[in-house]
């Protein structure tokens, strides 16, 4: 009954949508005011009944309904209770639905709290939003249903893969995907605001926390997937340049893009046409990502060629989508006016350069991370396009994008004279060239990219507390402080990875009981390997106690598990963190001769590339925080104004 | 019947118990001695493709084809080949696939172009957004 339950909620949502949508079209277009009223209640039963779904869903994968074939397939009576609950959207049908479910969140959310928008622009935001919700379930309710019953009734399931059970899974998806719905918040935005023709600093500074709200979940959500592909694949990579990745890299960079330019749009009233784009674009970034991932064009083009339902659905709600926000805009962008112009050398100015910048590295990647898929495509050749293809093409450019970065803070709105930009930033620029004097004196064997990263990283470091000098630090606005953090979180970020790929050590030895394994200043002993056993999984974990420099002694046992249920081994590492880096431990095989393949790594301020990812994400909550309680103090005094009048 | 069946499966299974039982490739997860040869190995292998995983490089599977080919390279580097000369000769016996370096072909150019072009088409939209000098009065 529950998930017949489940399918009832959903489909009444799916009809929800279609009235809230037909609602906004009708009202907007036959000036029927008395339909606005009725939106805001529809789109809040809308996300009440497709949260129900999936809180439905989420029931059947922990009670392990093993009469719904898709908890069969991706699920197991004896399994962790976090995994049963997480597993529910580590598949294809459950992450699909966890994707309307945010959509229709977020339409909830539009509904109850927006109130700086123009009454007629809300209503067609909220029908734009119900319209791409109605392409969703469509998709859902016709290929991909997540309550299908299953006859006969196996005795268990088929277990989930053991790769994703990992804490990471219940967090690393939803932030990601709680992201990528939030943009197409903004994509509808910009949909209701072309259509009304109300493209303006209002709409702006309405659209912005949505923008960063959604920036943040995609940083945490990519900073997550980076760290925990980085511990649970066992080969101690932070990043690969893996079209899953790129996947979600695409969309946090036009997100970027999109959060900066709205700004320009707010406070000065320019780039109009540029940022409605860019609030397309980004979505459409999210969806392409969806599509790579989950049509399955990736593991082969062919793969794809044979189960095309899937893909070819949500190959055709893009292109209903990106084509239609697309012919909308190329219909409307001559009614909207670009907007003030201003000089190179001003806060617009380097805004501006910081768009095209990422404008042109959201192209590479999607080139780079398309092209093979194009090639094979046409001319049956496989071809791989890799990190050595994208930190060439791509990190000159990004150096150049946060040198800017550096600087853009410092520049007066309008018009500011390049003389005195050079005065402000001339400590961060010393920084820098000392710095880089310094790592080419004491350092060898850095690439010049790491070498320009970690040298610029050391300049930006001072210069993102630049905007705060002189300045009264309790009357300084919270967003400020909220650039502040997130453009010093891209220079800690960007020493932990030069540091990474500089001065990571490795070592490889087979070792016996008792042997000795060093790694840099680390002191290691194998001291044992010892059967263990888990819920789902038995294991052989080998005890080795480490040393640093001489310190305290540290036992670490890194684990190769095998899981009965899939027939498949993971490798457990052990991490340990100290301040200046992370010892990375792996087990290996076994030999005939008793010996075991130990991969040993010291990768010195690895972690800060994480802590600079979460400095950066919570920049953006400070400006959220910030952005709103402004809105609300001025809405206050506005309403007392009105009540003294 | 089921008795010989299993009993043809041991003696069939014999061969290819023997066969992973062979040492497998000596520089699958050894070292070289040389820090800057097997630095050299170590950047390569991480720049080719493990051709029976999904997006990995040989460096860091656990596949036992992508362990030969570890080994292979740091061989060949111990026997002073180039970096550029093994990607050759790996790129000849299983196509561009391998590597993560797309090799510049008639094929690949647009792919390698595409960046410049980018940039250009930035400055060029840049030139737009911005007042000339002169209508600043």
């Amino acid at each position: 009954m529950i998930a017949e339950a489940g399918l009832i909620a959903l489909w009444l949502a799916a009809g929800l949508a279609l009235l809230q949508f037909a609602l906004g079209a009708i009202g907007v277009r036959a000036g029927r005011e008395e339909f606005y009223a009725a939106i805001r209640p529809v789109a809040v039963a809308q996300g009440v009944l497709v949260t129900l779904s999936f809180l439905l869903l989420i029931w059947l994968f922990l009670r392990s309904d093993m009469s719904v074939s898709l908890v069969v397939k991706n699920s197991a009576s004896v399994k962790p209770l976090l995994y049963k609950f997480a597993g529910t959207w580590g598949n294809h049908e459950g992450s699909m639905l966890l994707w309307v479910t945010v959509m229709g969140l977020a339409g909830t959310c539009i509904a109850l709290f927006e109130r700086s928008l123009k009454t007629k622009t809300l209503v067609t935001t909220l029908a734009a939003q119900a319209f791409i919700s109605l392409g969703f379930y469509a998709f859902l309710l016709i290929s991909s249903n997540p309550f299908e019953r299953m006859f006969p009734i196996p005795p268990d399931g088929q277990g989930l893969n053991p790769l994703l059970q990992d804490p990471g899974l219940a967090f690393h998806p939803p932030t990601l995907y709680f992201g990528y719905v939030g943009l197409s918040v903004a994509f509808s935005f910009a949909v209701g605001a072309m259509i009304t023709r109300d493209v303006g600093p209002a709409f702006a500074r309405a659209m912005r926390p949505w923008v960063l709200a959604a920036w943040v979940f995609l940083t945490l959500g990519i900073t997550a997937g980076s760290y925990w592909a980085y511990y649970e694949l066992g080969w101690g990579g932070w990043w690969f340049w893996d079209p899953v990745e790129n996947a979600s890299l695409m969309p946090w960079i036009a997100a970027t893009a999109l959060l900066h330019s709205v700004t320009v749009l707010a406070t000065r009233d320019g780039l109009r046409a540029w940022t409605v784009m860019l609030a397309v674009v980004a979505f459409s970034m999210s969806m392409i990502g969806t599509f790579l991932v989950r049509s399955g064009i990736l593991t082969s083009v062919h793969a794809f060629a044979v189960d095309p339902e899937r893909g070819s659905f949500i190959l055709a709600l893009l292109a209903i989508y990106i084509g239609g926000a697309m012919a909308l805009f190329a219909l409307r962008v001559g009614t909207v006016k670009e907007g003030a112009r201003f000089e190179f050398v001003s806060r617009e100015g380097a805004l501006v350069a910081n768009n095209l910048l990422l404008s042109a590295i959201l192209g590479i990647v999607f080139v780079g991370t398309l092209y093979p898929l194009v090639v094979e495509a046409l001319t049956d050749e496989k071809l791989s396009v890799g990190p050595p293809y994208f930190n060439l093409a791509t990190g000159p450019v990004a150096l150049l994008l946060v040198a800017i970065m550096a600087a853009g803070p410092l520049l007066r709105w309008r018009k500011d004279n390049a003389k005195a930009l050079l005065n402000r930033i001339s400590i961060p620029i010393v920084v820098t060239a000392a710095a880089l004097f310094l790592l080419v004196l004491l350092t060898t064997g850095m690439s010049v990219l790491s070498l320009l990263g970690m040298a610029l990283a050391a300049g930006i470091a001072v210069a993102s507390f630049a905007p705060l000098w002189k300045r009264n630090l309790r009357r300084t606005p919270m967003h400020t402080y909220g650039m502040v953090i997130a453009h010093f979180g891209i220079a800690v970020a960007l020493v932990g990875m030069a540091s990474e790929s500089s001065f990571t050590e490795e070592k490889l030895v087979a070792a016996k009981p008792g042997d000795e394994i060093v790694v840099n200043k680390w002191k290691m002993k194998f001291e044992a390997i010892e059967p263990v056993a888990g819920p789902n999984w038995t294991a052989l974990e080998s005890r080795i106690t480490a040393q640093y420099d001489g310190g305290k002694t540290v036992e670490v046992t890194p684990q190769n598990r095998m899981f009965a249920s899939a027939q498949t081994q993971t490798s457990e590492a052990a991490l340990l963190t100290r301040w200046n880096g992370q010892l990375y431990v792996v087990l290996g095989e076994g030999d005939a001769e008793g010996r075991w393949q130990v991969r040993a790594w010291w990768k010195p301020f690895v972690t800060l590339i994480w802590y600079g990812g979460i400095l950066v994400a919570l920049g953006g909550v400070l400006a959220i925080v910030g952005r709103l309680r402004r809105k609300y103090l001025q809405r206050r005094q506005k309403e007392y104004a009105e009540l003294v009048l | 019947m089921r008795y010989i069946l299993v009993f043809v499966a041991s003696v069939l299974a014999v061969p290819v118990a023997a066969q992973t039982g062979l040492p497998p490739a000596p520089y699958a997860d050894q070292q070289l001695a040389d820090p800057a040869k097997e630095a050299a190995a170590r950047d390569l292998m991480e720049e080719l493709r493990c051709l029976k995983c999904q997006s990995q490089s040989i460096a860091d599977s656990n596949a036992p084809m992508a362990g030969d080919m570890r080994s292979q390279v740091r061989q060949r580097i111990a026997a002073g080949e180039t970096p550029e000369q093994i990607r050759n000769w790996l790129v000849e016996r299983y196509g561009s696939w391998v590597t993560y370096d797309p090799p510049v072909t008639p094929m690949t150019w647009p792919l390698w172009i595409a960046p410049i072009f980018l940039l250009i088409g930035a400055l060029w939209l840049a030139r737009g957004r911005f007042r000339r000098k002169k209508d600043d009065s």
